[in-house]
């Protein structure tokens, strides 16, 4: 997940009488299901569109270890300041990993990351909301997490393998997260007192329509999704992840004995999904604008990390270049 | 600490020294989540701060069972305050700017170092077993440490001075680490712990090797030294330590559970 608007430069398909013989090969082969590795042929737009959509993803396990980092030094138990230890640093793995994908596509990841503390380059927007109770490192593991494993469940089947594969090893953990923070939610449902209680019903107050908005715009207000799907970088549509998701969501939400702040939320027999209210548009391009209420917070803290760290990145360069002169000479 | 002390109130003390010094060491790893110079430094910084409050882990809970009262490892870690907490001071310093950072790990990862491989000798077969484990993880802590702290010294000018200067303001906590209290006498004593007069020397000698080979300049060893975390008297930063990571169990005294 975690790639919300992801511009493809085509706002009309090309047909394949209109492709270059090169163009051709390479959809044909995308339509058979053949991987595309970094040393074929591809499309400028496909590999663009892939750095975007892949530094976005990266961008955003890094970001997201922030709203988490907020609540660790406070973890309530040994065993879940563990957990929550442990997943944050899942989470710097996922971004390491996901930036060399992105690196195989002649990316640079220093190059991207200038861009995300430029605010020229977007992060998914759910960590721009803040984490005010220990009850949303539940609700982060459980609804925010558990909607980044909706998409990238899908995204194993990415037509570029270096991302597809990426997704694979990713997915693992991802779902070992979600069923971490359930069950933090569930453990305070079923044997905390009213006030924690209360605590995970507001958590799922606040983070409910920022879950669903991770999923992106809705697919009349999508044009580049149809290039990304030709291409099958995306595989399934926006609205189509969104109903995945809160069709799997609402009956564990109902187990918790907990509910969501949306009046309109009903099962519908005939279509064989759940109904739901309509998502507050405007709050969603606000975010994504740079307006949610953690965006300048979580840019600062990045921006500070890399920037105040320069001395010391260029420190270890300057100590392994001295240490290999000594070793050439000495040979 | 009184004579009078049986061996298993001193092996008590003892659990409980390694326990919160893993713990808070621990915690101000934690205070720098999303904040390390580079994704590979918090993927390491997180690592460490697992490692040692796994650790944590496992000395509290067997510092509870012996302790027999019926406080948990989670009540020792969460419900008790600075002047009861007995990690040493080295590790409740903030985190300062890298060369601070590794600084106090490096000086730490050298003590636990040759702590934890005295105490794989431990009769007691769970201080054995925990420690065995342990000196794995700490083999890493310290060989890592050591980099940085060569990085920094024989890096560029400013990191030599910002090393300089981090190395010499944490030297007054080194002291009270490797001077053995009557605690620590008595266990040796029982075989449970490092030699006290060897863990100063292999302390010593390594801490002068590598300071010596990034280009460093070893403070002085008679230099006065800050003393008093193993009776209770900390620096002014527990308690805001404690103040933030015991807040939920404090705020919150009914909850069963979390």
């Amino acid at each position: 997940m975690y790639a919300q608007l992801v511009e493809t430069g085509a706002k009309r398909l090309k047909t394949l009488e209109e492709m270059s013989p090169e163009e051709r090969e390479f959809q044909l082969k995308v339509d058979a299901e053949t991987k595309i590795e970094a040393k074929n042929w591809m499309p400028e737009g496909y590999r663009k569109t892939l750095v975007r959509q892949i530094s976005q993803h990266a961008h955003s396990e890094v970001v997201g270890m922030l709203p988490e980092g907020n609540w660790v030094t406070r973890a309530p138990s040994l065993k879940r300041k563990l957990q929550l230890m442990a997943k944050i640093q899942d989470e710097a793995g996922h971004g390491l990993y996901l930036y060399s994908a992105m690196e195989t596509l002649g990316a640079d990841r220093d190059e991207e990351i200038d861009k995300l503390h430029a605010g020229t380059v977007k992060y998914s927007s759910i960590f721009n909301y803040p984490t005010l109770s220990w009850a949303d490192m539940g609700t982060v593991g459980w609804l925010v997490d558990g909607a980044a494993i909706v998409n990238q469940v899908v995204l194993q089947r990415t037509s570029y393998g270096p991302y597809s594969r990426a997704m694979i090893r990713i997915c693992k953990e991802e779902s070992f997260h979600q069923r971490q923070g359930y069950q933090i939610l569930l453990d305070m449902m079923r044997e905390g007192t009213e006030e924690q209680k209360e605590m995970v019903q507001d958590s799922i107050n606040r983070f409910w329509w920022p879950s669903l908005m991770m999923f992106g715009p809705s697919d009349d207000q999508s044009p580049n999704s149809q290039q990304s799907m030709a291409w099958k970088i995306k595989r399934k549509s926006n609205d189509e992840l969104r109903q995945m998701f809160i069709d799997q969501t609402v009956p564990q939400l109902e187990f918790l004995g907990c509910t969501a702040p949306d009046p309109d939320l009903k099962w519908n027999e005939e279509r064989g999904h759940y109904d739901f209210g309509e998502i507050d548009w405007q709050e969603f391009y606000d975010v994504l604008k740079g307006n949610g209420p953690c965006n300048k917070e979580r840019i600062e803290t990045r921006k500070n990390a890399i920037d105040g760290g320069a001395w010391v990145r260029e420190a270890a360069k300057v100590y392994a270049e001295k240490k290999q002169q000594k070793q050439q000479n000495a040979a | 600490m009184s004579k009078t002390m049986t061996q298993q109130e001193a092996l008590q003390e003892y659990l409980l020294r390694l326990a919160d010094s893993d713990m808070i060491l621990g915690q101000r790893l934690c205070e720098l989540c999303g904040k390390a110079p580079a994704l590979e430094e918090e993927m390491a910084l997180m690592n460490v701060a697992l490692d040692l409050v796994g650790q944590a882990r496992n000395w509290y809970e067997y510092a509870a069972e012996l302790i027999n009262d019926g406080r948990s490892a989670d009540d020792l870690a969460f419900k008790r305050d600075a002047n009861r907490y007995r990690n040493a001071l080295m590790v409740e310093q903030p985190n300062g700017d890298y060369a601070v950072t590794m600084g106090r790990q490096f000086f730490f990862d050298a003590w636990h170092y040759f702590t934890i491989a005295a105490l794989t000798q431990a009769p007691d077969e769970r201080i054995a077993s925990i420690a065995a484990k342990a000196a794995k993880e700490i083999q890493y802590h310290l060989r890592r440490s050591s980099e940085w702290v060569k990085r920094f010294g024989d890096g560029t000018e400013e990191s030599h001075q910002r090393m300089q200067t981090a190395v010499d303001d944490l030297w007054r906590f080194t002291g009270e680490m490797i001077e053995a209290d009557e605690v620590e006498q008595q266990l040796f004593k029982a075989g449970i712990g490092p030699d006290p007069e060897q863990l100063a020397a292999d302390w010593r000698g390594l801490v002068n090797e590598v300071l010596t080979e990034a280009t460093l300049t070893p403070p002085p060893e008679d230099a006065w030294m800050y003393r008093g975390a193993k009776v209770g008297h900390h620096t002014e930063h527990l308690g805001f330590i404690l103040a933030e990571m015991q807040f939920l169990p404090r705020a919150y005294p009914d909850a069963k559970t979390w």
